[in-house]
């Protein structure tokens, strides 16, 4: 069936929303609906297509078909335009209470087309502790025809009592197989491309597709796996740290530099600014400027997000660089991440041993939960690659 | 700086946020008013009270011919109406009104100050002193208005242990050209009086640990956090010494002078200081105080209960890592 085929190397989880896609039918034809709930938790790893599943799930929902893939409500739900499907994707640090409480209310509408009225809420683990008990009433007995699909990287992520009102569809980690198969076929990459890709992404798609088609952010990750070599002073940790904190903040400010300033001028304009007309002011009209610093508040907590993340893409590849280390000091017979590496991999691991790869492992880690902590990125950088060094020091 | 004190202007417009500099301005123009005629009525407004009318109201001639000065204080509360008429009423000043007043600056009541300045009014600015050399050169000046003098080193002896807080220095000012016998203030008159230091920086701190002066380090910790400086600032002036120590050390043997400075984007003055610093730091030593540094950051930003004491492991670790060569 249509929709369901985009998702890689999850068969069972698309058996499983295949049935409550027809289930869902029956009851709406008036049947019992056996197999069908109201609100659904989509988790899995990075990359194994989360939200994917859930949008194929909601447009199999909406479909009169049970996702037929090609009639008008799956295109609408494709581009994001279906009516009766809200999509939230939380672009700051966190979600507020507020925020999901605007949500509730737009769930509890009945349907325009007739079908359901579906809430899908991406990165649900953004939301605060707060904002997840403003759900609970909503997603525990919502109106007869409203759905809720959310997404997180793991169940433990979200609090015991959303969880247990939530069934959950886990999602694994593709096979690198699955995903060369699906970056050759779909995106008509060449063969030895698409494998070194699925290979570098370790099962994340939407990394292993952005590797295979920007030749930037293959040459990012060169840079990023030729840290551990450079490493050869502690002068070499701090530029080493420097580079990729400044990396990321540049990452950041390209990402945000033209969508900030149009969303500034958008809002200066709804406060009035530059209208003309008699008895009409040139400047902001009153609230304006309070309005402009809660703008400049979200914009700076997204630049703050994207830097994170942009730093935690590099971490990820260092981790899967020691994690191809540890394979060989240890002789596992798997597929190393970095084949093109191999050599250097090899001469670390000889060089070394496993509990020093394990103490360089564990200081990426902490490195990760530092930055989620919200201290100086600098300073956790620099922490890690000073143990990257010489794991001796983290005793 | 201050207005002409023998002829004051008809209006007079007191810009700026140094409260003491501006509280001067403002009484040194109704002193020479009253030099001028001792009887002379002052009115001292608030800005935020000062109804439409009552300007008018006050300058209006009087039946005997008194003069009289108008003070009106905190201008960026004026309304709009009293804003106007002020500006109204400079262009066209009374005679035996002397006007003054005194807005700290800013974009509130902006109209005021540029419709007033336009009319003509004297305009007096007073900003705060930021730099050292501002806040010695307002030392030199207090004794010089006492009539004695101070030599530099004692100047700087009394910023340090009084603090940038003008108000207080001009206190201490008063106080120590009461109390010295002589003309010359010397640095023994200023011991005598005052000791230590009022303002510690993260930064006084990262070189006592770094050079491992550990009880000085965790004694200006101590009063660091007592005189509210944020834990922050603290931990990121920690970084920053061991990142200055890193780098430096770090650096190819054979860089000198400018070279260095731009191989590690720093200045020389600064670099003269990390090297003599350097002497009994290791990389292995770096590396320890560098993590510890790191816990720091992450229990002062809530990760931890007590970012005192996080702070003082910091520094301990630190000055216990300097021993590794």
């Amino acid at each position: 069936m249509g929709v369901f085929e985009d998702l890689v190397g999850q068969d069972r989880a698309a058996d499983v929303l295949r049935q409550a896609a027809s289930a869902a039918a029956d009851a709406l034809a008036g049947g019992r609906g056996a197999g069908m709930t109201h609100a659904w938790l989509f988790t899995g790893p990075p990359g194994s297509g989360r939200s994917d599943a859930a949008r194929a799930f909601a447009a199999a929902l909406l479909c009169p078909d049970q996702g037929c893939g090609h009639c008008d409500s799956c295109h609408q739900v494709e581009v994001g335009s279906h009516p009766d499907l809200t999509w939230v994707r939380p672009e700051g640090l966190s979600y507020s209470a507020r925020q999901t409480r605007d949500l509730v209310l737009k769930g509890a509408g009945a349907p325009t087309l007739g079908r359901w009225r579906i809430v899908l809420f991406e990165d649900a683990d953004r939301a605060t502790e707060a904002a997840a008990n403003a759900l609970l009433k909503a997603i525990e007995e919502p109106p007869p025809r409203t759905v809720w699909l959310l997404c997180a990287p793991s169940p433990d992520d979200m609090i015991v009592t959303i969880r247990s009102r939530c069934r959950v569809v886990t999602l694994r980690t593709p096979s690198a197989e699955a995903v060369a198969h699906v970056l050759a076929t779909r995106d008509g990459v060449p063969d030895d491309m698409a494998w070194f890709a699925a290979q570098a992404a370790q099962g994340d798609i939407g990394r292993a597709r952005r590797l295979a088609l920007d030749e930037e952010v293959r040459r990012r990750r060169e840079e990023v796996l030729s840290i551990p070599a450079s490493l050869t002073g502690v002068g070499e940790c701090i530029a080493a740290a420097e580079r990729l904190v400044k990396t990321s903040a540049e990452d950041a400010d390209a990402a945000t530099a033209t969508l900030n300033e149009a969303e500034t001028a958008e809002l200066r304009r709804v406060y009035g600014e530059g209208s003309s007309g008699k008895g009409l002011g040139k400047g902001l009209v009153r609230g304006g400027a309070g309005a402009l610093k809660e703008l400049e508040t979200l914009q700076k907590s997204r630049a703050t997000r994207i830097k994170r993340d942009s730093i935690d893409v590099a971490l990820l590849d260092l981790v899967a660089y020691y994690r191809d280390v540890l394979a060989v000091q240890l002789g596992a017979g798997v597929e190393l991440a970095n084949e093109d590496r191999r050599r250097e991999v090899e001469s670390l691991a000889a060089g070394s041993t496993p509990e020093d790869t394990l103490r360089r492992t564990e200081a990426i880690m902490v490195c990760r939960e530092r930055l989620a902590a919200n201290v100086n990125p600098q300073i956790a950088v620099e922490a890690m690659t000073l143990v990257l060094r010489d794991p001796r020091v983290s005793r | 700086m201050l207005p002409d004190m023998a002829n004051p202007a008809p209006v007079t417009l007191v810009v700026g946020d140094e409260e003491l500099l501006a509280d001067r301005a403002v009484s040194s123009v109704v002193a020479a008013v009253r030099a001028d005629d001792a009887g002379a009525e002052v009115h001292d407004l608030v800005g935020g009270k000062v109804e439409p009318g009552e300007l008018t109201g006050l300058a209006s001639p009087s039946l005997f011919g008194d003069r009289s000065v108008i003070v009106i204080r905190s201008a960026q509360d004026l309304s709009k109406d009293v804003i106007a008429e002020i500006v109204k009423y400079t262009a066209h000043p009374a005679e035996d009104t002397v006007l003054v007043l005194a807005h700290p600056g800013g974009v509130k009541g902006k109209a005021l100050v540029d419709g007033v300045k336009k009319a003509g009014a004297d305009v007096v600015t007073v900003s705060k002193l930021t730099k050292p050399a501002e806040r010695l050169d307002f030392i030199k000046g207090e004794i010089k208005r006492a009539g004695r003098s101070i030599t530099p080193s004692a100047a700087q002896a009394l910023l340090d242990a009084v603090g940038s807080d003008l108000r207080e220095l001009a206190a201490a000012c008063g106080q120590l050209a009461f109390d010295t016998p002589g003309k010359g203030i010397d640095e023994a008159a200023v011991a005598r009086y005052h000791r230590g230091r009022a303002e510690v920086s993260g930064f006084t701190i990262a070189d006592l640990a770094i050079e491992g002066k550990l009880g000085e380090a965790l004694e200006q910790l101590r009063w660091a956090l007592a005189t509210g400086v944020a834990p922050v600032l603290i931990v990121s002036a920690l970084a920053g010494g061991l990142r200055s120590l890193a780098k430096i050390g770090g650096a190819p043997r054979n860089l000198r002078g400018g070279q260095l400075a731009s191989h590690v984007g720093m200045p020389p003055w600064k670099i003269d200081r990390v090297k003599r610093q350097l002497t009994g730091w290791g990389q292995d030593g770096i590396s320890r105080a560098m993590q510890a540094v790191a816990v720091a950051d992450e229990q002062v930003k809530g990760g931890g209960t007590d970012p005192a004491y996080a702070l003082e492991r910091a520094v301990q670790v630190i000055v216990a890592s300097r021993t590794g060569r």
